[in-house]
């Protein structure tokens, strides 16, 4: 294990990617992903790595491009943002139907219109249903260790999945932390070559992405439903395998002081460091007040949340990304129809925040937890709105 | 393996034998299109990855569980084969260098139709040939959405009729002339640009051998007869195929590092539009003077195409 280093996350990214051995590289620059663009292209350019790095002229292109080469039985890798993650939609799901396992890093930006190129989670929540394995990385290191891992579950011979690794755009991406990189041999032993399916070569030739007819499209569909729910026990034993080599484990819920708590705090992403600051302030005031961290979006981790929230009375979901129409948010929404028949479930207050980059401070936690206390049904509320 | 190395000295009876694109697909009767494809495939050969916009001829070819292909091939979307090729291509020369697949040349080709190309396509192969990947794309030009029902595309003929573009009481059928992307192509400075038609299989043959072994982008335009689309007889594509070239509405003609060469010969006097309208159900709606509009238009393309293979001059 490599000392302790300053580094931006967004050029940290990239170096995670760097000890991948990755063949091939297909990104179009977006902020607030640029910098992983960049210096990717400088570590491929410099010779650093040996891979081809594309330098597509659009993300539909980018991620069309990583499933050509994915499908020769390449180590593929991709980032974007935004609008550029809207863009390769159309593509998202074939990928997944298509069990290639291409790795994409993320840096979370709120969607137009208007447009506004500051952080929030509507990019990847627009993206829910395409099949892929959805992860989100709180802090740098998180992002180094979850790149690096992203790559071993993707590829695993029991999931053969696209990953998208969610990173915050600005709150986390230009972000200078003290990161701590593992050594090269250190990720040669934890990551193994690809090990691919089936590929195209003319020495096996298959066909790839024919087309279903109604006959067999629902089979297709049950089967990258299965793939996905099973591939929540790979990606456990994976965290695990990391945590036993590197010393820092990976759930899919992550807690913070929670037991016992009789409010708990929900987070994804980054805002889970400032929420846990905001517990500490409220535990050291006298409130039971707990936090919960999603770092495993798709597949949802239904059990583990269930332990996590176990016995708690109000769960304060914070959402940052609104699902329009009079839902809420994407995550409150689901965890409310996940839990719906349990006993004794909490109940759910929901907060649609720190919208298109608006911050939300430790102060901002503690108004919304001493509000939910005080309302009296589950409804939803935008936080901080000046009417 | 290619059995023939050389398509110079190339005689019909030494094209291969073996179909490379299988019978049993599900095209329809008198398909220009498939044609193209069958002969095109046959001189790419065996050491070749297809990538494959969606279209008529992946409709055909790929109804799971079945698949036409003796070679491997990838269908994703619509608009991204040249993105997709430009992936394979990469994927395979990576994968070459760093010893994990055989040290064996292995060639990307991208097929599309006209929409695929000239329309919702264009960007992704723009940008694959900018790039400069060793990469074939063939345009199978059948002058419409044929696989949704004729709709017309910017590959659409001067006055057609199609179900978006039809010959109505105001407006009659398409309003504007074809796309000229054998020209855009040129424009990307790429080393290789053809146009071919299945009328004339040796031809086609070696424009698609040419492509094939030109280590950077080429693009071949096919012209590709739709008796469906087109309202025409099924039995009479080699000939429509033949006229539109003897009219010099698709004239043949292949682009080597920017000198332009007719690759068949015209004469003064070409064969009048007239001929080549009246066979088509889509044309029917042209009286004498529309007649002499596609006429002008199409002389005044060929003039256009003249001009640059009197004059243009190979880069290097």
């Amino acid at each position: 294990m490599g000392k302790r280093i300053g580094m931006e996350v967004g050029i940290a990214a990239a170096e995670a990617v760097g000890l991948c051995n990755i063949d091939v590289a297909a990104v179009y620059p977006i902020t607030p992903q640029s910098h992983i663009a960049e210096h990717l292209s400088d570590i491929v350019h410099d010779g650093r790595i040996d891979a081809e790095f594309i330098t597509v002229e659009s993300e539909h292109s980018s991620i069309s491009a990583c499933v050509g080469a994915s499908a020769t039985g390449a180590r593929v890798y991709t980032a974007t943002s935004s609008q550029g993650l809207m863009y390769m939609h159309e593509v998202l799901p074939i990928v997944a139907a298509m069990r290639l396992p291409v790795v994409m890093g993320n840096a979370n930006r709120a969607i137009a219109g208007p447009l506004n190129i500051w952080n929030d989670h509507s990019d990847i929540m627009n993206q829910r249903d395409c099949g892929w394995i959805v992860m989100h990385a709180e802090n740098g290191q998180e992002v180094i260790d979850m790149t690096i891992q992203s790559f071993k579950i993707a590829e695993h011979p029991d999931v053969m999945l696209p990953t998208v690794l969610n990173m915050d755009g600005f709150q986390l991406t230009h972000m200078i932390e003290p990161l701590e990189f593992p050594t090269q041999e250190e990720v040669n032993k934890f990551l193994p070559d690809r090990v691919p399916f089936a590929t195209l070569h003319p020495d096996k030739p298959v066909s790839m992405g024919c087309f279903n007819m109604p006959e067999i499209f629902t089979e297709t569909m049950k089967v990258k439903d299965t793939a996905l729910i099973n591939s929540k026990k790979t990606i456990i034993k994976i965290w695990n395998e990391w945590g036993k080599q590197f010393g820092r484990y990976y759930k899919p819920v992550e807690t913070y002081k929670s037991k016992g708590a009789e409010t708990l705090i929900l987070t994804v992403g980054s805002m889970g460091e400032t929420a846990s600051v905001a517990v500490d302030e409220m535990k050291k005031a006298g409130k039971s007040v707990g936090l919960v961290k999603l770092r495993l979006w798709r597949p949802f981790p239904l059990e583990e949340l269930r332990a996590a929230i176990k016995g708690c009375k109000t769960l304060v979901v914070m959402d940052r990304s609104v699902t329009f129409g009079g839902i809420g948010g994407p995550v409150a929404t689901e965890i409310k129809s996940l839990i719906f028949h349990d006993k004794d479930r909490p109940r759910i207050i929901n907060y649609l925040m720190g919208l298109g980059g608006r911050d939300v401070t430790v102060e901002d936690f503690i108004s919304m937890v001493e509000r939910a206390a005080k309302k009296k049904d589950e409804t939803y509320e935008f936080y901080g709105v000046r009417e | 393996m290619n059995t023939v190395e050389n398509f110079e000295i190339f005689a019909p009876r030494l094209i291969d034998k073996r179909e490379l694109f299988c019978p049993g697909h599900r095209a329809c009767q008198g398909c220009g299109e498939v044609l193209a494809l069958r002969l095109i495939m046959k001189a790419l050969g065996e050491d070749t990855v297809v990538s494959n916009a969606t279209g008529c001829m992946e409709i055909v070819s790929t109804a799971y569980p079945h698949t036409a292909w003796e070679v491997p091939y990838i269908h994703v979307a619509f608009e991204n084969a040249a993105a997709v090729g430009s992936g394979v291509e990469a994927g395979l020369k990576a994968l070459r260098r760093k010893g994990k697949i055989a040290d064996r040349y292995v060639k990307s080709v991208a097929i599309a139709g006209d929409g695929g190309t000239v329309d919702i396509g264009l960007q992704a192969l723009s940008g694959a040939m900018e790039r400069g990947h060793d990469l074939a794309f063939f345009c199978l030009d059948n002058e419409a959405y044929m696989n949704t029902g004729i709709q017309r595309s910017s590959a659409t003929p001067f006055m057609a009729a199609t179900t978006t573009s039809p010959a109505g009481k105001a407006i009659k059928g398409q309003r504007t002339g074809k796309k000229n992307l054998p020209e855009i192509m040129v424009a990307h400075n790429i080393p290789y640009v053809a146009t071919a038609c299945p009328s004339y299989p040796i031809d086609l043959m070696n424009k698609v051998e040419k492509a094939r072994n030109i280590k950077g982008p080429a693009y071949v335009h096919v012209f590709s007869v739709c008796p469906t689309g087109w309202r025409g007889a099924s039995n009479e594509t080699i000939k429509l195929g033949r006229m539109a070239v003897e009219t010099g509405f698709f004239p043949l003609y292949e682009v080597e590092n920017g000198k332009y060469r007719l690759t068949m010969e015209y004469t003064e006097k070409r064969r009048p539009m007239e001929d080549y309208l009246k066979l088509q159900g889509r044309f029917r709606h042209l009286d004498p003077a529309d007649i002499a509009k596609v006429q002008a238009l199409v002389d005044k393309e060929f003039r256009k195409l003249m001009h640059k293979v009197e004059t243009s001059v190979p880069w290097s």
